[in-house]
Order: C-alpha cells, then structure tokens, then sequence
C-alpha cells in the first residue's frame, strides 16, 4: 500500500465511516419503525440524538467514568482504522476486544445496580463470541497461511466459499455484538425497560454522546468483519454486509429476548461446533487458497 | 432559534400517585397508533437521559422525595410536563390529608395538560410544547456560561 493510499484510507475511517454508521444507524430505526407498523423517526434521528446528547450538562456519578469512555472510543476508531489498513486480523480483534473492556470497566465503575448487571451481562456475551471470533482468525490463518488481511489480495477465491460454516457463526455472533434481540441483555434499547437502560444506565449528556458516536464506528467495523469474507469483490462484500445489517434488524424484530444461559448453551455447543467442523474440514484436506 | 434540542425530546415517565388512568393514556402515545418516535421522541428508561419529565398523578409524603431525586438527576436543559387533573392541581384528591397537591408544589412545571385523563394528541402536543421551551432554555444555559 503507498502512502498516499494509506492517508486516504485513514481520512475515509476518520470521516466517512461516522457519517455510513450514523445513516446505517438511522435505516435500523426506521425499518424497525416499518416492521412495527409505525412511521417512524427522520433518517437522521441518530445525528439530532447526537447533536442534542453533546450539548447537555454532563453529570457524572464518579471521575474515572469518562475516561473508559474516551478508551472506548479511541479503541474502536484504532481497530476501523486497522482493519481499513489491512492489518492482522488477530491483532484487531486484541484491539477491539480492549475497546469492550474499557466500556464495561467504566459501566462496573459507576456502582448502580443495574450498569453492574448489565455490565455482567456483557462480560458473559463477551465469553461466548470471542471463540468464534477466533475460529474465524485461525479459519482464515489455515487458508492464508499469514494472519494479516492484505493477504487475501493474492488469493482468487473468496473466504466464503471455504468457511460457510464460520460465516453462519458470524452472522449470529454479529446479534450479540449489534447487542439486538434475543441477545440484548446487557443493554435494553427503547421500549423495554427492566433493566433501566443496563451499561449506559449512569452515563449522561456528552459521554452518551460519544458512546453513540462510537457505536457508529462499530456498526462500520463489524460490517467491515462481514466484508472480509468476500473481500475480493468490492460489490459482493458490501452486499455480504448490507445482507448481515438486514438480517440482525428483522431477527430484532421477530425474537423476543432470551437469557444469558441459554444463550451461553447454544454458542459454546451448536455454534463453537459448526466452527470447528468446518476448521477441521479445511485441516483434513489441507485446503489452502494462496 | 436552533432545534438542537427540540427534534430530540426523550421523556422519563414518573408515576407519583396516579390512578394509572394517565399512565395507559401515556403510553398509548408509543404505540403504532400515535408513534411518538415520529418526533423523536423516545421513552427512555433513565432520568440522567432525559429531557422532559411526564409527571402523572398528585404528589404525596411519599412520592415527593422520589420525584425529586428524579428531577434532580436529570440534567441541564429540563422541562416537566404534568399530564392529568390530578398533576396540574392535585385533582378530586386535593384535600386529602396526605396529598400535597399537583407537581408544581415541589417541582417547577412548564406546561399543563390538563384533563381525567386527557387524550393523547393532548399529550403529544403537550411534549411538543416542551422539547419547545427546551430550545429557549438551551439559549439561556448558553448565554449564561460564555
């Protein structure tokens, strides 16, 4: 990559990637609004959120709250801006992982019993998608033989066609990281309230602003994780994305939610299992695309 | 004047002492039939996310010390809309001998919406009152610190 591709790179994560999740942000709102039968908010509803979050007073329960926030932030641009580079992939998701970390840190910190719970909830979803986050990495590392995505330039065939199995994973680990219904335990969006508001119950103001802003970054960086599956095709591995993004809104929509046992249950047996069949199938006849 | 504040009003509904008559009417209003969410309006779980306090029902030595605690957590710019007779004056149950009377005994109202229960487009007009006044008062917060 030349330098001058590497600065383009970097001002597209930097600039264009917010304005793509706060749109993707605004389409999952109003196509919720659709399947429920309501009109629903503007596009740009996430935006006004935003504007309007950033220009209230900033109340906060303790001081430490708002600087896991800010590593929050600065963690998920700096795992976009990784993954936009072509970085390796198993370094990214270290990255991304720190990220998650600093937010339930700062969500344990602030001592309400409902951030505790949710941030609870969250550790726990955090034990059942990392496996296959890793299932993902190794799949690709055996197929590649380098962990670094720039890798896949050389390769004719897409990931897709060898690891369909850890894309079905992926697709219902991308549930529990969208944190949409049957998964949204940790947090509870909109209309159900039992858990007040779970993580993001203390934060006020600014700093729920730039939880907002960084989840925009995330919707980007995990349709990014979608896209690498067919990285070939510029065309292809949008629409692998954009499929992923419908598919997590209209499972919303249909499920109610579940607990975090069963949850646990089916990623650490159906789910981890659909991996590891399909990473022994790729070790067995020692399947290599590069 | 901007509309920062205005095209994003999120309400914590506080129940003092209501028959729950108010509470249904209010929560008709983010159903499909009326979708609050058209305005962006979101009915938000936590008083340290919100903008407009929806106060149902008198407040009594009970309820008065969590409505303020509620009130107080929400921060800067705020506005409360009391929704129902009983808010707006204390209603049939205003001489009570534990009844203190409507919100604005405790807690400084912005607008009225008066009625047993009152309707909600009543209501809806009511927050759209409010997310209103939330724009003058980001004005005046404004003004008061540069």
């Amino acid at each position: 990559m030349s330098t001058i591709e590497i600065i383009i790179r970097s001002l597209l994560v930097l600039f264009a990637a917010p304005v793509i999740g706060c749109i993707f942000a605004g389409i999952d709102r109003k196509l919720t609004a659709k399947l429920q039968g309501r009109v629903g908010p503007k596009l740009l509803q996430p935006w006004y959120d935003f504007r309007k979050l950033m220009s209230k007073e900033n109340i906060v329960v303790n001081k430490y709250q708002n600087i896991y926030i800010l590593f929050y932030v600065i963690f998920i641009i700096v795992s976009l801006l990784m993954l936009f580079l072509e970085m390796d992939l198993l370094m990214i998701i270290f990255v991304y992982t720190i990220a998650n970390v600093a937010l339930i840190v700062g969500a344990m910190s602030t001592g309400s019993p409902f951030s505790k719970i949710g941030s609870a909830r969250e550790t726990i979803s955090m034990l059942a998608y990392e496996p296959i986050l890793v299932f993902y990495i190794v799949g690709m590392y055996m197929l590649t033989g380098s962990f670094n995505i720039s890798r896949l330039n050389a390769a004719d065939k897409p990931l897709i066609l060898y690891l369909p199995l850890v894309f079905i994973s992926m697709l219902f680990i991308m549930s529990i990281k969208f944190k949409k219904s049957p998964f949204d335990f940790s947090t509870a969006h909109h209309s159900h309230q039992e858990l007040v508001k779970g993580m993001f119950t203390d934060f006020s103001g600014p700093t729920m602003g730039m939880i907002e802003f960084a989840h925009w970054y995330e919707y980007v960086f995990l349709s990014g994780l979608m896209f690498i599956f067919w990285k070939q095709s510029y065309v292809l591995g949008t629409l692998l994305s954009i499929f992923t993004f419908i598919f997590v809104i209209i499972i919303d929509n249909i499920t109610a939610r579940l607990s975090w046992e069963w949850m646990v249950k089916v990623t650490w047996t159906i789910v981890v299992g659909l991996s590891i069949v399909n990473i022994l199938f790729i070790y067995f006849n020692n399947v290599r695309i590069v | 004047m901007s509309s920062v504040m205005s095209k994003s009003p999120w309400i914590v509904h506080m129940n003092c002492n209501s028959c729950n008559g108010c509470d249904i009417e209010v929560l008709a209003c983010l159903t499909p039939l009326y979708d609050a969410e058209r305005l962006g309006v979101i009915n938000i779980g936590t008083p340290k996310q919100a903008d407009i306090m929806v106060i149902t029902g008198s407040v009594n030595y009970k309820s008065v010390d969590v409505v303020l605690n509620v009130y107080n957590q929400m921060p800067e710019p705020k506005a409360v809309v009391a929704v129902g007779a009983c808010s707006c004056t204390g209603g049939i149950f205003h001489d009570c001998y534990n009844v203190i009377g409507g919100a604005d005994k405790v807690i400084p109202v912005d607008v009225y919406v008066p009625g047993c229960c009152p309707k909600p487009e009543t209501i809806l007009e009511g927050i759209a009152k409010a997310a209103a006044m939330l724009d003058e008062k980001r004005a005046e917060m404004k003004k008061k610190i540069g």
